[in-house]
């Protein structure tokens, strides 16, 4: 009876987990196929299996590819960034855009940029391309270092911390805006776009820079995901497992930083969608962080390239940052998320 | 004891006059006091007299009004949840408004200024009610942590709907500037909204003053006393909105003045609402008298946004506050 109980679950499981992966393809799909630039299922198959004419080509590989590529990327790093937060502060309101992560990291880039002179994406030297997202990680880490040190009063509370992290949103928002009212109107609206998060301008240097990082992390995330699970239990009952809850704190707000800081890097400040993909994960697949994390990123990568498409189609020709389609699909959930909660 | 708020009062009525000679007196064209008065007085009508009547004096009025009205809605805001975070640009009730007049600046069917201010209320009214909804359909909405997740949930919900707005309107810098805040088209039209509508609706909040000292005791204390908290939240919010839309339509989005202020008074004279409602728009107003004079000077000809600096005080007393709440 229980034996069979469990392999329905887990046969369960396993057909939600295909249909998530069907979804992603299909995701992809339509992503490929829409745009200025029509394209039928069948050019789209074609010209992935190298038949397409020139224009197909060039669309496909140049301009489109990379993008839901990225977008892949970044939905990972941050559905996973956000899954880690919401397991060590026991929130599941907890996510690296409400409490500037994203936007620590978003300041140093914009820094980055202007340094250079120049907010236009074509106009960054391959050099700054490599840099951006150490530099990005370098202030996602200095984000997390100051909510940590403001929090910490004999150790660190998880709501402590995320009202921290509210305020130093607060203030780093404050000077990213500063820096942007003093750019001429066009640098302005480049960096608008990618302060509210954009996938705009994505290509392959982006994506082999990011990739390696991304995958190394959250491999490492899963490897230690036993200890999240048990630092779900609360901080007493962890401490008697045997975890040693404030240095595994530290180091799984490490590892979250460093993945929303890459994810910034390239996609500029994505809020809500490292809430949106962990929650729904775990309505979906249970809380234990083996399976939730990675089925994470697979729905946060859907969340993202249906997002990116409605961003780069509705208004057509003109594009609407990515971040801010996804924060008015995620707010709802959001506020419903905080009524339903007792 | 009760000295304190005599000397709260009395230093700051005194900041405020110098604030109002400061303000009026420093620009990019410094006029000396003497003059001023001269303009003042109608004695004078050289450039420097029209100046101060038409541009500095109505400035001064808008950032002294603007300031006292948003320290004494982050006051109120504070008596009735009973929560020493809360304040309407914390809230989202100011990111309302600044989407509605987003949408009015953009759209050619409501335009000028009767449409921006029409909007403004219309869009504080409407994330008022929402606050309203969530802060009060269950007592757990207490807890700071959520109240303060869904007003920074709302607030990014709003402007990211204004930025689409703006972005497609090809508006989104002057947006930018509405969002940080300041006094630049400040003119005696504003000056007229503020003291009409927002100086109404202050007397009015300034009035349920003893009540609200009721309600922060806790809502069995207050029935026990004979007064309905139901309805006196709804009273306060109901007077909070059109202050907070009148505020945003004249000087956009200006933060954590209605959260720093009030709880500084509170720590000098206590909680006492009747002393700290009015004492907290007094103060209110010079410190924004002070912060629009240094927005003009620091970086002159450049202006800077005046909501850069209340956030620049207001950061580290909000970390402050947050470390001390227990729980």
């Amino acid at each position: 009876m229980l034996y069979n109980q469990i392999k329905n679950i887990r046969r369960n499981k396993i057909v939600l987990m295909s249909i998530c992966f069907l979804l992603l393809v299909l995701a992809l799909l339509i992503g490929l196929m829409v745009g200025s630039y029509k394209m039928t299922p069948n050019d789209v198959v074609n010209t992935l299996l190298g038949y397409g004419d020139k224009m197909q080509n060039f669309t496909i590989f140049k301009i489109r590819l990379p993008r839901v590529c990225l977008a892949i990327v970044v939905a990972s790093a941050l559905g996973v960034s956000g899954g880690v937060l919401q397991g060590i502060t026991r929130n599941p309101l907890a996510e690296p855009g409400m409490i500037g992560i994203n936007a620590g990291a978003a300041l140093f880039v914009v820094l980055l940029i202007s340094a250079k002179t120049t907010a236009y994406y074509s106009s960054i030297s391959s050099h700054t391309v490599i840099l951006m997202p150490f530099v990005a990680m370098l202030g996602s880490l200095l984000a997390v270092a100051l909510i940590y040190g403001f929090a910490y009063k004999k150790g660190v509370t998880p709501v402590r911390f995320i009202l921290t992290g509210v305020g130093i949103n607060a203030g780093i928002t404050a000077i990213i805006s500063f820096y942007q009212l003093s750019m001429s109107k066009g640098d302005y609206n480049q960096v608008l776009t990618w302060t509210n998060g954009s996938l705009w301008g994505s290509n392959w240097n982006y994506i082999a820079i990011t990739t390696p990082f991304v995958l190394l992390f959250i491999l490492i995330i899963c490897f230690k995901s036993r200890t999240l699970d048990v630092m779900g239990l609360g901080d007493e009952l962890a401490t008697g497992l045997g975890v040693s809850v404030q240095k595994e704190m530290i180091f799984f707000l490490i590892l979250s930083a460093i993945l929303a800081g890459i994810a910034t890097a390239v996609a500029g400040n994505i809020a809500f969608l490292g809430l949106l993909g962990p929650q729904i994960a775990k309505k979906l697949f249970g809380s234990s962080h083996r399976l939730m994390l990675p089925m994470a990123a697979c729905i946060s990568s859907i969340i993202l390239i249906c997002a990116d498409t409605i961003a780069r189609n509705l208004f057509s020709p003109l594009e609407i940052p990515v971040g801010i389609v996804v924060s008015i699909l995620g707010v709802p959930y959001f506020l419903y998320l905080m009524l339903k909660e007792k | 004891m009760n000295k304190k708020p005599v000397i709260v009062a009395t230093t700051g009525i005194v900041f405020l006059v110098i604030g109002m000679m400061a303000s009026m007196a420093i620009g990019a064209k410094d006029i000396p006091i003497n003059e001023i008065f001269g303009a003042i007085l109608g004695q004078s009508d050289g450039i420097h007299a029209q100046l101060v009547r038409e541009i500095r004096a109505p400035r001064m009025f808008c950032s002294l009004l603007v300031g006292g009205m948003l320290a004494l809605t982050g006051t109120m805001m504070q008596g009735v949840l009973r929560n020493p975070i809360s304040e309407p640009s914390i809230m989202g009730v100011t990111q309302g408004a600044t989407l509605a007049v987003a949408i009015s600046a953009v759209s050619p069917l409501i335009g000028g200024m009767y449409g921006n201010f029409f909007m403004a209320l219309l869009g504080s009214a409407i994330s008022g009610v929402l606050i309203l909804l969530f802060s009060m359909r269950n007592a757990s909405m207490r807890s700071l942590s959520k109240i303060l997740l869904a007003g920074t949930a709302l607030s990014t919900f709003f402007l990211s709907l204004a930025s689409v707005v703006a972005l497609l309107g090809n508006r989104s810098q002057e947006l930018a500037f509405w969002v940080a805040g300041g006094f630049r088209q400040a003119s005696w039209m504003q000056v007229a909204f503020l003291v009409i509508i927002g100086g109404s609706f202050s007397i009015a909040s300034l009035m349920i003053s003893s009540k609200i000292n009721l309600i922060h005791l806790g809502d069995e204390v207050a029935i026990g006393l004979g007064t309905s908290p139901e309805r006196i939240k709804m009273l306060t919010i109901l007077f909070l909105i059109p202050i907070c839309g009148v505020c945003v339509a004249v000087a956009g989005n200006i933060g954590f003045v209605g959260l720093f202020v009030p709880h500084i008074i509170r720590k000098l004279i206590g909680n006492d609402y009747r002393k700290l409602m009015p004492l907290s728009f007094l103060w209110g107003s010079v410190l924004l008298l002070f912060a629009d004079i240094l927005a003009r000077k620091l970086m002159a000809p450049y202006e800077l946004p005046v909501g850069l600096f209340t956030a620049c005080f207001g950061v580290p007393i909000f970390l402050m506050l947050v470390r001390k709440e227990r729980k």
